[in-house]
């Protein structure tokens, strides 16, 4: 029985990025229907009434919501190939902390980067840097955060990479001058196809965020 | 081989609780220690230099932090009486549910105790919303995780500490019978299950804790 895959995303978003990058991982074909934020589908709003939010994976008519929790959900399912979280439970444990660090801190940051001015953007910036350092002293000398293999962290992590330029852009500063490690790490992310094909230029997204900046009345 | 389990916490929090029911559940043997927040033991600080937060569980050493991080562990190490589902997209639903009431319920129950007047009313009114939700997951069955406690049944605790906190500063009543008959229902459940209700704080205590923390001399209705 072949498996019906359908992904509910838009395009700019990071969360469901992870999603693209954990579903190409594991070799999976998908429907890939992308949403209009202004003006939700029927469908999404039957898959997520709850938060009515992007990313939803639908599989086999039932949906899966919430992007870290749908990328357990795909490594659990189909199991045999790509693991993305170790076998081993402090490993887990681990992962499973780092990536709920990435959506507590550098998230929320970001967003305040090209959201704001002034002060609270220099104090976001600061912030946001020293985030991205402890994550660098995470990832230590290993090529990736999953060790010899993009793992759970990685696939949480990587798809703010395609966000930095509208970051470095917006807040005047320069994230490799601060974190050489970590774009490094991005890069050799990037060499994969599954990371490559899933992430979005990022000169799309800075277009993406200067309308979003137009609109909020900043630039 | 003798494992050695430290569960750091502090008696009024609901995150560190939550990890007490888990631990007890499973029959795990564990040394408390009780922490006081306005002076960090060296040990919490080194155990979780990010957050510098409680709960963090200690295994032979190994720190773990994040309470519901805390209880994925738990159940993955000690795999008897489980607490999650094995069925993948079960307990995809669970993890949602979790992290709802992590998301959702506690900054808006944390809210509550300290706004008043016309805020406090439309926080309230979203928590009734939330508790709506919440409602309709149960769908019949005895607890969120079927027969028996599961992993949002334990995280859900923080209800138990909202409705104490309502009551220690004379609130209005969130979680009526009249509006939501199968919740209260569930909530019984729940505060009588033996292994839940050892690991709630003594009530006077708490109802003490709030009314110090958060109580003024005009209380809001």
């Amino acid at each position: 029985m072949a498996d019906e895959i359908i992904l509910l995303d838009f395009w700019p978003s990071m969360f469901g990025m992870r999603v693209r990058v954990a579903l190409a991982e594991k070799g999976l074909k998908y429907e890939y229907k992308e949403e209009d934020l202004r003006n939700k589908s029927p469908l999404l709003l039957e898959m997520n009434p709850v938060h009515k939010k992007i990313p939803v994976l639908i599989h086999n008519g039932k949906p899966i919501c919430e992007s870290l929790i749908i990328v357990q959900y795909i490594d659990e399912v189909w199991k045999d190939k790509a693991p993305l979280l170790p076998s081993d439970p402090y490993q887990r444990a681990q992962a499973r902390f780092w990536a709920d660090y990435v959506d507590k801190k550098p998230y929320e940051l970001g967003r305040k980067i090209w959201s704001t001015k002034g002060e609270e953007q220099e104090t976001a910036k600061k912030e946001f840097i020293e985030c991205l350092k402890l994550l660098e002293g995470e990832l230590g000398e290993k090529p990736y955060f999953g060790g010899e293999k993009i793992g759970f962290v990685d696939v949480a992590l990587v798809t703010f990479s395609c966000w930095f330029h509208a970051y470095e852009s917006f807040g005047n500063f320069s994230i490799e001058a601060e974190c050489p490690k970590l774009i490094a790490w991005t890069k050799r992310c990037m060499e994969k196809e599954s990371v490559s094909s899933s992430l979005e230029d990022p000169h799309k997204v800075h277009g993406f965020v200067m309308g979003m900046r137009k609109k909020l009345g900043i630039e | 081989m003798a494992e050695e389990v430290k569960l750091f916490g502090t008696w009024a929090s609901p995150f560190s609780r939550r990890i007490e029911v888990a631990l007890k559940l499973k029959g795990v043997q564990f040394e408390y220690i009780e922490e006081n927040l306005s002076n960090k033991s060296p040990a919490l600080l080194e155990y979780n230099p990010v957050h510098k937060k409680i709960p963090v569980l200690v295994h032979n050493g190994k720190p773990v932090a994040e309470s519901l991080v805390i209880l994925e562990y738990i159940d993955e190490t000690w795999k008897h009486n489980p607490i999650l589902p094995t069925d993948p997209y079960e307990k995809a639903i669970a993890r949602f549910w979790a992290k709802y009431i992590d998301d959702k319920l506690w900054p808006a129950a944390t809210k509550v105790l300290v706004s008043k007047g016309e805020e406090q009313k439309g926080v309230t009114e979203e928590i009734q919303e939330q508790l709506k939700t919440l409602e309709s997951e149960l769908k019949g069955k005895k607890f969120f995780g079927g027969e028996s406690l599961g992993f949002v049944d334990i995280a859900a605790n923080i209800i138990v500490f909202l409705l104490v906190a309502q009551e220690a500063l004379g609130l209005m009543e969130i979680l009526t019978e009249e509006q939501f008959p199968v919740l209260h229902e569930w909530y019984q459940r729940l505060v009588d299950d033996a292994v839940f209700k050892e690991c709630v704080p003594p009530r006077e205590r708490h109802l003490g804790f709030f009314k110090v923390r958060f109580g003024s001399s005009t209380a809001s209705k």
